[in-house]
C-alpha cells in the first residue's frame, strides 16, 4: 500500500476507532494465549487474545479493553494484519511497524493499513498508545514461539 | 497591585518563548508540578557552588555554617505554615511524608480493631500507605462518603466515624475536584472521637494561605516542587507529642545519638530522628528560597489571583456546550472535564499540538472514577504566574477541539 494523504490516513484511523472490527473478549477464552497490558503513563488497559493452529498460523487475533483513539485504531488493525499469517510472518509485521513508528527504515509493504500511524513520533507522547497492542502481541508470540 | 506579567519575568521557563509543538508554551498543569524561579535555581546552584558540605558533622566552619542554612529553612518553612521549627521534619516530598505517618504512627499504634478514614477522593499517595498498613495490622480502611458534587463535609464524616477510627487523613484540596476541604471542622470531629487528623496539603499549602495551629490538625504533608521549590524536597509537620512517640521510618546516620554491638540504640529527639542519611541539602536551600519568593507575593494574593482565573474560566466556558466541568464550582484553580465524544488522553494530545500542557488519564486518584462515572478527564490547573491569555488559548483550544487527530496530521 503506497503512502495515503493525510484524509484517507485519518479516516481509516476513524474508521476502526468507531468500529474497531476486532474488539471484542471472545466466548471460549481457554482457547487463546492472553496478555494484559497497562500503562503506567496513560489509560490505556487492554487484553489482547490469540489463537494459533496446530501449523503455527494465527487463525484468530481479538482485543478488548480500554483505549484511546491511537491505541484502538492500532491494535485493531494489527489483529486484521496478522490474521492468517504464520507466526514469523506476523513478527516481521510487529518489527517493521516498530520500526516505522522508531522512524528507522521500513518495508511499508507489511504494513498495509498499519502505514497510517506513520505521523506518531510527531507526537511522541503517543508512541507508547500506537504501540501497546503491538508489544503485547510480540510478547504473546515470542514466549510460545 | 498583582502583576502577573511582572511575575513571570521571574522564571526562565515563563521568560524564554519557550514552545512546545512550535506553538507558545501555555502551561496549565500546575497541579502536577510548577516553574521555579530565578532565585530558587540562584539558591539550588549556591549549594553546590559556594557552600557544599555535609550537616551534622560540624568541625569544621563549611559544616557548622550548613548546619545554620538547614535549620534557618526549617524556621522558614515553620513560620510559613505557622508550625513550630521542631516539628517540621524534610523528607523528599508529599508521598514520603504520608508513608513516614502510616509506618512511624500507624505501624506502632494501630491493630485490626481499628479503622483508618481517608476518602475516595483522595491521591494515591494517601491510599496506599494505608492500604499497606492495614496489610500489616490488619486495620480497616473505610472512606468518608462525596457529597454529589464530590465535597467531604463535615456532616459526613459524622456519619462514619466511630470509636474504632484512629485516623482520618484527607487532602486539603483534592487533586481532581479542587474542592477545599473544611479541615478545621473535621479536625474538630476526629479528636472528640479520639482520632488523630492527617492532612495532605500537597494541593493546598502552595495555594492558599496555611495554618496548621488554626487548622487544629495533628500532621500536614507537602511537596516543595508544587510551590515553586525543587523536586525531592518535602515536609511532615507533625504535633511534636506525636512525632516523639512514633517510630522512625529510616534509621542510619545522623538521627541516634549513641548505639552498640548489643542492638541498643538511642535515637535523636524529632525533627533529627525522621531524618536519616544526608538529606537534600540543595533542596532545603532551595525551598527555603520558594518560601520567602511566595511570602514576597503573599499567599492571599495568589489566592486571590487563582479565584479570578477560576472565575474567568467558567465565565468562559458557559457557552461551551460541547464541554463537561466535573467541578464547576473548585474552590480554586483545578479544573477537570470532558470535551464530549472525545477520550481525555486524545483531548489531552490535541491540547498538546496547539502547546497547551494538561494533564490527563486518573490522576492518581483512581477510586475517584467510580464517582466521577468517567474513566478518564482531562484536568487543568493554574498557578500564581497564569494569566487570562493561557486561559484563552485554552478556552480556544476546547472550543474546536473536534477533530483530535489534527494532533496527529497538523
Amino acid at each position: 500500500m503506497p503512502i495515503l494523504d493525510n484524509n484517507t490516513m485519518r479516516a481509516i484511523i476513524m474508521e476502526h476507532y468507531s468500529h474497531p472490527n476486532n474488539k471484542k473478549t471472545p466466548d471460549n477464552l481457554y482457547e487463546y494465549q492472553t496478555i494484559h497490558m497497562s500503562s503506567d503513563n496513560c489509560i490505556d488497559d487492554i487484553n489482547i487474545y490469540l489463537k494459533v493452529l496446530n501449523n503455527n498460523r494465527i487463525s484468530e487475533c481479538f482485543w478488548d479493553g480500554v483505549a484511546c483513539t491511537i491505541s484502538t485504531a492500532s491494535t485493531d488493525i494489527m489483529c486484521d494484519l496478522v490474521k492468517e499469517k504464520t507466526k514469523d510472518e506476523a513478527l516481521e509485521i510487529i518489527d517493521n511497524y516498530l520500526k516505522m513508528i522508531h522512524e528507522e527504515p521500513f518495508d511499508e509493504e507489511l504494513l498495509d493499513e498499519a502505514i497510517v500511524f506513520i505521523n506518531t513520533s510527531k507526537q511522541a507522547a503517543r508512541i507508547r498508545c500506537a504501540t501497546i497492542g503491538w508489544n503485547g502481541l510480540k510478547e504473546l508470540i515470542d514466549e510460545k514461539k | 497591585m498583582y502583576d502577573v506579567y511582572k511575575i513571570r519575568q521571574l522564571f526562565p521557563m515563563l521568560n524564554s518563548n519557550k514552545t512546545m509543538q512550535g506553538k507558545p508554551l501555555v502551561f496549565l498543569d500546575n497541579a502536577s508540578t510548577s516553574f521555579k524561579p530565578y532565585c530558587v535555581i540562584d539558591a539550588i546552584n549556591s549549594y553546590y557552588k559556594d557552600m557544599t558540605s555535609n550537616s551534622h558533622r560540624g568541625d569544621y566552619d563549611l559544616c557548622y555554617n550548613m548546619d545554620v542554612e538547614v535549620e534557618k529553612s526549617r524556621q522558614a518553612v515553620a513560620k510559613f505554615i505557622n508550625g513550630e521549627t521542631n516539628e517540621c521534619i524534610f523528607t523528599s516530598g508529599t508521598s514520603m511524608s504520608i508513608n513516614l505517618i502510616a509506618y512511624g504512627y500507624g505501624l506502632k499504634f494501630l491493630t485490626k480493631d481499628d479503622e483508618v478514614l481517608i476518602s475516595e477522593a483522595e491521591h494515591a499517595s494517601n491510599v496506599l500507605p494505608w492500604f499497606r498498613i492495614s496489610e500489616l495490622t490488619g486495620c480497616k480502611i473505610n472512606y468518608i462518603p462525596l457529597t454529589k458534587e464530590g465535597k467531604i463535609t463535615p456532616e459526613n464524616l459524622k456519619k462514619v466515624i466511630s470509636k474504632k477510627t484512629k485516623v482520618v487523613s484527607v487532602a486539603h484540596i483534592g487533586n481532581v475536584l479542587g474542592y477545599i476541604t473544611p479541615v478545621k471542622e473535621l479536625a474538630k470531629i476526629a479528636h472528640d472521637h479520639g482520632a488523630v487528623i492527617a492532612v495532605d496539603g500537597a494541593q493546598s499549602v502552595p495555594h492558599i494561605p496555611t495554618d496548621v495551629k488554626e487548622l487544629g490538625i495533628d500532621f500536614l504533608s507537602f511537596s516543595g516542587h508544587k510551590l515553586c521549590g525543587p523536586t525531592g524536597i518535602g515536609v511532615l509537620w507533625g504535633r511534636y507529642d506525636l512525632l516523639s512517640k512514633m517510630d522512625p521510618f529510616l534509621t542510619g546516620g545522623g538521627m541516634n545519638s549513641k548505639f552498640d554491638m548489643c542492638g541498643n540504640v538511642k535515637y535523636l529527639n524529632p525533627p533529627s530522628k525522621f531524618e536519616a542519611g544526608t538529606i537534600h541539602l540543595a533542596g532545603i536551600i532551595g525551598l527555603r528560597a520558594a518560601i520567602e519568593f511566595l511570602n514576597d507575593i503573599g499567599m492571599e494574593n495568589i489566592f486571590k489571583h487563582e479565584e479570578m482565573l477560576r472565575d474567568y474560566f467558567i465565565e468562559k466556558t458557559k457557552n461551551l456546550d460541547n464541554l463537561i466541568i466535573y467541578n464547576k464550582y473548585a474552590s480554586t484553580g483545578i479544573f477537570t472535564f470532558n470535551v464530549k465524544g472525545v477520550f481525555a488522553q486524545d483531548e489531552a494530545t490535541y491540547l498538546n499540538s496547539k502547546g497547551i500542557a494538561v494533564r490527563s488519564g486518573q490522576h492518581c486518584a483512581k477510586i475517584l472514577i467510580d464517582f466521577l462515572g468517567e474513566v478518564a478527564t482531562v484536568r487543568m490547573s493554574t498557578y500564581l504566574y497564569t494569566t487570562k491569555e493561557d486561559i484563552d488559548a485554552l478556552v480556544d483550544a476546547l472550543k474546536d477541539g473536534g477533530d483530535i487527530l489534527d494532533a496527529y496530521f497538523g
